[in-house]
């Protein structure tokens, strides 16, 4: 490594030495999450805004709806706790990832990215590992909320951990691929939080986090169950309530099949939406 | 000795719409020398630089950078060249230290960050986050990001926009070093003062053409046109044009018999010139046969 360090030293302007190795794409990718993990939690407002906008709620709604759902057993924190692990997943990964990549390239930040040697690969390796962080993270706190504070109870059978784990995986990455998409549509950084955000919030309104979705109108049900939230929800709401929660769903049933159908299908268009319309470039910059 | 070719473009073309910005341009950049590209905002200077740095296709032409096409980037290729873009805006939270040894990890041959820190002068900086950093010293970042990987090229998009006086020339003394090192330097800037200072040779883009090229002290015949006389007589400012100037003030010398009062000899600075050549599109093609 030396060696090629004297000879390129040498003769600055001579072709590149041949056992010039350039770095991993995977190391590069490593590197790009820490540096985005420590960075995040040094930004106070993304802390905040991002991630424990959800831990803050869970607590509020906790302490304002004491009480039980008529012949569950289940308390309405409870319900809170999983219908909130979605949207706090979602959080982090949809709402983060839009609002940053939409301010990075707006910045430049990703045009200057592009002008290294930096594997493109690498800058999505790098998010996609940062946000399955913030993401579990964020879930241990609700979760530990919810044991502490609630009563919940964690699944004590497999299958409810192995239902857990498909739809985190499924849920993550189709967030935050559609997070990477939608940082597309923002003209600014500017307008980042306010494109990003209000249909967020119109979606978890929608989708079962704080109304509980049979109280909804048909029409409003069937745009939420385009999107993935609601069966992210309906996900979790299996793996942590269990069947002692099911009479609460609107099929009676937590129709696990169509969860994962869904959350699959938006991993897929996410992707196809990512590798269609990502800019390096802002939209000035043509 | 011949001296390598480091950029060599021939008859680059690209449009936007029905808008041609670069109608041909030829171009040949020595290994070693900074060379800098001028021309008014929308004249194909930023797209043709972009064209060379990989971040934009063209339309047609041949262009070749430290001989690979840029039109189709490779890492390897990237890792040869460093290109500082106009204003970042990233107000960041990482410090310098962190983002130049972020920056070094890209790279197979990086230069020692702390080294790096060092040469553009923020080692008293390195631990304060970028976002505090004053606009020049954030540009600083900007190069200190751009040389870490050890490029043969750099690309240098208007580096001094909004610097202070002070913090221009000791930012002329940061580039002047590079170029000592031997990396070939590729500026674009409208400061003309700043082409003349560092610059080996400039370009001036208008129309999408080069309009002229060359020296930039004899670019457009700047040497051998005609100088200005003045001085100063009763309180009257006087002034002579010549192509003799020196015949001109021996003859002030002896009128006045010493001294001549206020006395001053000017030429067309580089900005008349570079003035001159933007004017009209029909004067501009016979100024670059001048060189």
């Amino acid at each position: 490594m030396s060696e090629t360090a004297t000879a390129t030293a040498a003769t600055p302007a001579a072709p590149a030495a041949p056992n010039r190795r350039l770095p991993s794409t995977l190391r590069i990718g490593l590197s790009r999450a820490a540096m985005e993990t420590r960075l995040f939690f040094r930004e106070r407002e993304a802390v905040i805004f991002t991630f424990s906008f959800p831990i803050v709620l869970l607590v509020l709604f906790g302490s304002i709806f004491a009480g039980d759902l008529e012949g569950t057993g289940i308390t309405v924190s409870q319900l809170y706790t999983a219908g909130l692990i979605g949207a706090g997943v979602m959080s982090v990964s949809f709402q983060n990832l839009g609002i940053t990549i939409a301010v990075e390239r707006d910045a430049g930040v990703l045009k200057r990215l592009a002008g290294t040697p930096m594997p493109r690969t690498a800058y999505f390796i790098g998010k996609t590992l940062n946000v399955l962080l913030l993401s579990v993270l964020e879930i241990a706190i609700l979760l530990a909320i919810g044991v502490l504070m609630y009563d919940l109870d964690l699944p004590s059978e497999a299958g409810r951990w192995v239902t857990f784990a498909w739809v985190f995986v499924l849920g993550v990455s189709g967030a935050a691929l559609l997070g990477i998409a939608v940082s597309s549509l923002p003209r600014t950084a500017k307008s980042a939080a306010a494109v990003i955000t209000t249909p967020f919030v119109v979606l978890q309104f929608v989708s079962g986090v704080y109304i509980p979705i049979t109280q909804l109108p048909g029409w409003l049900i069937d745009i939420a169950s385009v999107f993935p939230l609601r069966w992210m929800c309906q996900g979790f709401r299996a793996a942590f309530l269990g069947d002692a929660g099911v009479s609460l769903e609107l099929a009676k049933s937590y129709e696990l099949d169509k969860v994962a159908l869904v959350l699959g299908a938006w991993v897929i268009a996410g992707l196809l939406l990512c590798l269609t319309t990502f800019r390096w470039k802002s939209r000035r910059d043509g | 000795m011949t001296a390598t070719t480091a950029i060599k473009v021939r008859g680059l073309t690209k449009s936007y719409g029905d808008v041609q910005a670069v109608r041909g341009i030829d171009l040949d950049i020595r290994a070693g020398e900074v060379f800098a590209v001028l021309g008014p905002n929308g004249a194909g200077k930023s797209t043709t630089v972009e064209i060379l740095e990989g971040h934009r296709k063209r339309d047609g032409g041949e262009v070749s950078v430290l001989s690979v096409d840029p039109g189709r980037p490779t890492r390897e290729w990237r890792s040869r060249i460093g290109v500082v873009l106009q204003t970042i805006e990233e107000a960041g939270d990482a410090t310098v230290r962190e983002m130049v040894r972020h920056f070094a990890r890209y790279y197979p041959d990086p230069r020692d960050p702390d080294e790096v820190i060092e040469q553009v002068g923020l080692a008293e900086k390195a631990g304060t986050r970028v976002r505090e950093l004053s606009g020049g010293q954030r540009r600083r970042v900007d190069v200190a990001l751009g040389i870490i990987g050890r490029p043969e090229l750099l690309f240098l998009d208007e580096p001094t926009t909004g610097f202070d006086p002070e913090a221009r020339r000791r930012f002329w003394e940061l580039i002047s070093g590079l170029s000592d090192d031997g990396t070939t330097i590729v500026l674009t800037t409208h400061y003309l003062d700043e082409a003349e200072a560092l610059a080996d040779r400039v370009a001036v883009i208008a129309w999408g053409r080069i309009v002229a090229e060359g020296d930039p002290h004899t670019l457009g015949g700047r040497a051998t046109a005609k100088a200005s006389v003045s001085w100063s007589q009763d309180g009257v400012r006087h002034s002579v044009e010549t192509g003799t100037p020196s015949r001109t003030v021996a003859e002030l010398a002896r009128r006045f018999d010493g001294e001549v009062p206020e006395l001053a000899v000017t030429r067309p600075t580089l900005e008349d010139i570079y003035l001159k050549l933007i004017e009209t599109p029909a004067a501009a093609g016979q100024e670059a046969g001048d060189e």
